[in-house]
């Protein structure tokens, strides 16, 4: 990316809720069953049948809407008309203009704040698989295989302002979606069974400039890191056309993940006309203002305010490693051995590169383990081995050290070293006191050697220091 | 015998279900080869059915007030095994899963199927001239059609092939056929009764309903199948207005409205018959007088953007992947095209470019959004009127059965037919069509009484009178 030019981003991440049932029928909504197992009338769209809203699907919306700062307005449904095979109606039930969740914001973890235009649902298609040729799409299939258990499963799609402006800011925006879609039960948002699905705007324009240029759109990214990739390609693109002095032309292009790179799926011109129309076999979504009271009541804390608090309670800024803890919901434990006695920057540190995706240790386990090591008690790498240790398997951290030989020197045999060392070694000794501090690595690792690791570094450093002078 | 009178018999014992199957399906067997007013006729299963009355009137419990009823539903409602053809080839093979929830009602309330009606394709038209199977013809005179697009229905009425039968409207294709064939044709408020199975052709319009040769039939076909179904979003969420016990309360005391914007193209025996109608009513204690009601006049075009619009969407489904025809072409899109060229008729297809045009980028906002205003101000009209009026009386069809091929090759004369129906339906209101007494050519003529939502009770008392005074 050359610092001449900014990325314009705007995202549309859908994501399917975690209701037992579909969106407009009792079929159950589970990801791998057999494929059209989980079928009947309504979301095969067989002649006759009609839809009933699923209420538990709106208490989901209304959450996710809720913990993105949106309003939630009174909705309706409209029909968004084409032809494909996995669509059972030819028309996808779908908000349009009246979307249930309108405005909000989201804000990332480096202090950047990202717009919501509108967090709206719809009902998912069926999956088609196509075979024989074509690579795997459509044109040049030999046939295709349609799966409709997908169909008619309820989704949020979460369309956020332009705000966004580098790939990496669009990665920590759909990874903080996914916190929070995750934190108020919305949806397991996992990616890598299309529970979340992400759409990408693009364009780009001159630094310092604010006009917006013409942008094209992104479909079929399926993981954060094919978003960072799509998005630097597209970018890289986009500025070669615009500095060669040609157009960017609005279309829809494809990611290809093998690749590398995006190509042309339609042009503007070429843009399917869905002929929304208000949905006549739906009524009006106006959820009481008593009911939205009670799902924002019971909305758990979020991942902002939870780095927030535990910023506050380690005594440390906002910082990598509170987004790291609070993301993989680390931060209770590392507020409960703060709160028993630990050193909130250390208990930070540990967690967020011990523990991330390990089991959980004992609260107060992992506070004794912090305060062993700052109590000079375990070396770094020691205390390292006991929480290893104690995640995976549990017991008393005293124990743990002991039995892997990593009592505590006393203070006598570790001044005794360090006397040796000194004594062993006169010529680094000299050029130390006469201000050569970086030797004060060289006798540490002679103490070391010489106590096979088990002297704390800092301690022996203090005493190297007193030696000095 | 009237259904009333078959429950009757058939609950006390007078009279076994089965003897007054037979009795219908010989009437059927006589002249069904003449009028084609089924697509299918069910006479094994009715038989069966109708024995299962039988041998639980005998076993001492009550089959319900449709007790050994024949009935007779349109080919566009759901019936589970049996084939349900919209009478269009599109749905070619095609057997329901699942029942609609009326035919679930009737057979609860111990009615017997006798078979599926011919009807205008996908219920497109007004004289049951669009099916794909041949037309229907008018049992009072076979020369001329039945009306539509429920005709097959009003015809299995008007020939004895069953006591009542049901319908669908969605501009008059109930109310149109039972005026053409001298029964009574009920189109109920938008909601009163569950759509769940009735195959859509315009969604917001559409409304399941009797038809009867009696007002009391209708209304106790109307009273089984109404109520309250968590399956329609739409339906209305409250008990059905009751209505057995009031039909013969008069009309004594009753403001009545005669539509003067919907007087006007009518022929004039029509007219000199909602005239007659009108004094009948007077002469039993209402008060008659012309209202207005201005936004009527607009209603067919609005009607026929709204409707357009709703069934191009509608009917997308039929696209040859999952049920009914399918014509293979060389890719997806071709086998769609092959498909649906195949098995739509040309009404069908001509009504779902209008509607695809209408709902087209650049087009919305002239035509569906333009038509939607319209369908408010009716609605307004009405309800202003209603301030004035308890109910509204008009012609049901500006003339008498046509002849057969008579408006096939002139689409706009055959819309012309439902002029009069059609405001009820863009404002959800009910109306009931009454035969009352004959044109200058001796064939059945229709009027028609208008009610607010959920007016079916003074609706019917009024009903009741015009029936009296007519026989």
């Amino acid at each position: 990316m050359t610092a001449a030019w900014e990325m314009v981003i705007g995202l549309e991440v859908h994501t399917e809720l975690a209701t037992a049932t579909k969106l407009f029928c009792s079929c159950r909504n589970a990801f791998g069953d057999e494929p059209n197992t989980n079928i009947c009338p309504v979301c095969l769209g067989l002649p006759g049948s009609l839809p009933v809203l699923n209420r538990h699907a709106v208490e989901l919306a209304m959450r996710v809407g809720l913990a993105l700062q949106s309003r939630v307005e009174p909705s309706i449904f409209h029909r968004k008309n084409y032809f494909y095979p996995d669509m059972p109606k030819d028309y996808q039930v779908s908000q349009y203009d009246q979307p249930i969740n309108v405005g909000g914001a989201l804000e990332l973890p480096d202090g950047s704040r990202v717009g919501i235009t509108r967090a709206h649902m719809e009902e998912d298609t069926g999956k088609t698989t196509h075979v024989g040729g074509g690579g795997g799409r459509i044109h040049g299939a030999d046939h295709s295989l349609v799966d409709y258990n997908r169909a008619g499963v309820p989704l949020v799609e979460i369309v956020s302002e332009p705000d966004i402006h580098s790939a990496d800011q669009a990665k920590a925006y759909v990874n903080e979606l996914r916190s929070i879609l995750v934190a108020v039960g919305a949806s397991d948002a996992r990616m890598e069974e299309g529970s979340l699905r992400i759409d990408a705007n693009i364009s780009m324009r001159r630094a310092g400039t604010d006009a917006l240029g013409t942008r094209t759109e992104i479909k079929n990214l399926n993981s954060v890191r094919s978003l960072g990739r799509a998005l630097e390609y597209e970018a890289r693109r986009q500025i070669g056309l615009l500095e060669a002095g040609e157009a960017v032309v609005q279309e829809t292009r494809h990611w290809n993940e093998e690749e590398g790179r995006t190509s042309s799926m339609r042009s503007k011109e070429e843009a399917y006309d869905y002929r929304y129309f208000p949905e006549p076999d739906l009524v009006a979504l106006e959820p009481p203002a008593a009911w939205q009271a009670e799902v924002g009541a019971a909305l758990p804390a979020l991942p902002a305010a939870r780095r927030a608090r535990l910023a506050e309670v380690a005594g440390v800024g906002a910082g990598e490693s509170v987004a790291t803890v609070v993301q993989q919901g680390l931060d209770r434990l590392v507020i409960a051995a703060v709160e028993a006695g630990a050193d909130g920057r250390l208990a930070l540190n540990r967690a967020a590169n011990e523990l991330v995706n390990r089991p959980l240790p004992d609260p107060t386990a992992f506070a004794t383990v912090l305060k062993m090591e700052s109590g000079g008690r375990l070396t770094a790498t020691q205390a390292k081995a006991v929480l290893a240790e104690l995640a995976e398997s549990g017991g008393d951290p005293e124990a743990i050290a002991r039995a892997k030989g990593f009592e505590a020197l006393a203070g006598d045999v570790v001044a005794e070293a360090v006397d040796q060392a000194i004594v062993a070694h006169p010529g680094e000794w000299g050029r130390f006191v006469g201000g050569e501090a970086k030797l004060a690595g060289f006798f540490v690792g002679k103490v070391m050697a010489a106590t096979r690791g088990k002297a704390d570094g800092k301690a022996v450093t203090r005493l190297l220091q007193e030696r000095a002078g | 015998m009237t259904a009333l009178e078959i429950a009757r018999d058939v609950r006390g014992g007078a009279r076994s279900a089965r003897e007054v199957v037979e009795e219908h399906l010989a009437a059927i067997a006589f002249r069904e080869g003449e009028l084609h007013a089924f697509n299918l006729v069910l006479a094994d299963e009715a038989r069966a059915r109708a024995d299962e009355v039988d041998r639980r009137v005998a076993a001492g419990e009550d089959p319900g007030p449709l007790a050994g009823v024949p009935v007779a539903v349109k080919d566009n409602l759901c019936t589970r095994g049996v084939p349900t053809t919209c009478s269009s080839r599109i749905l070619d093979g095609w057997r329901p899963p699942y029942d609609a929830t009326v035919v679930t009602r009737l057979r609860e309330a111990g009615a017997v199927l006798v078979g599926k009606t011919n009807m205008d394709e996908f219920a497109m038209g007004s004289s049951t001239e669009n099916s794909a199977f041949g037309p229907t013809r008018n049992p009072r005179d076979p020369s001329r059609v039945p009306g539509g697009s429920s005709g097959g229905s009003a015809a299995a009425v008007a020939a004895g092939f069953a006591a009542v039968a049901l319908g669908s409207d969605t501009g008059g294709s109930i109310r149109q056929p039972a005026a053409l064939c001298g029964v009574v044709g009920l189109k109920p408020t938008y909601g009163l009764v569950s759509r769940y199975g009735l195959v859509a052709f315009a969604s917001s319009l559409d409304q399941i309903g009797p038809l009867g040769a009696t007002v009391a039939d209708a209304a106790l076909a109307l009273e089984v199948i109404a109520g309250h179904d968590p399956a329609d979003s739409t339906s209305i969420p409250q008990p059905p207005p009751a209505l057995a016990g009031v039909l013969s309360d008069g009309v004594d005391g009753l403001r009545i409205g005669i539509v003067r914007e919907l007087m006007g193209g009518i022929d004039a025996d029509v007219a000199a018959r909602v005239a007659a109608a009108a004094a009948a009513l007077e002469a039993a204690g209402a008060k008659v007088d012309e209202a207005s009601v201005p936004a009527l006049g607009l209603g067919l075009s609005a009607y026929y953007l709204i409707a357009t619009a709703e069934a191009s969407s509608n009917l997308a489904r039929y696209d040859g992947v999952r049920y009914g025809l399918r014509v293979d072409g060389e890719d997806i899109t071709a086998m769609y095209g092959a498909t649906r060229a195949a098995g739509f008729g040309a009404e069908v297809k001509r009504r779902i470019m209008l509607g695809t045009y209408a709902l087209s980028a650049g087009y919305y906002d002239a035509y569906y959004g333009q038509a939607q205003r319209v369908r408010t101000l009716v609605i307004r009209d009405f309800e202003a009127a209603y301030a004035s009026y308890d109910l509204l009386l008009t012609p049901t069809t500006p003339s008498t059965a046509f002849l057969l091929g008579a408006k096939t090759d002139n689409p706009l004369a055959m819309y012309l037919s439902d002029v009069c129906t059609i405001p009820s339906n863009l404002a959800g209101h009910p109306a009931v069509s009454v035969p009352y007494g004959t044109g200058d050519d001796g064939l059945p003529v229709g009027v028609q009484l208008l009610a607010p939502a959920l007016g079916e009770a003074t609706m019917l008392r009024a009903a009741a009178v015009l029936e009296a005074a007519g026989s």
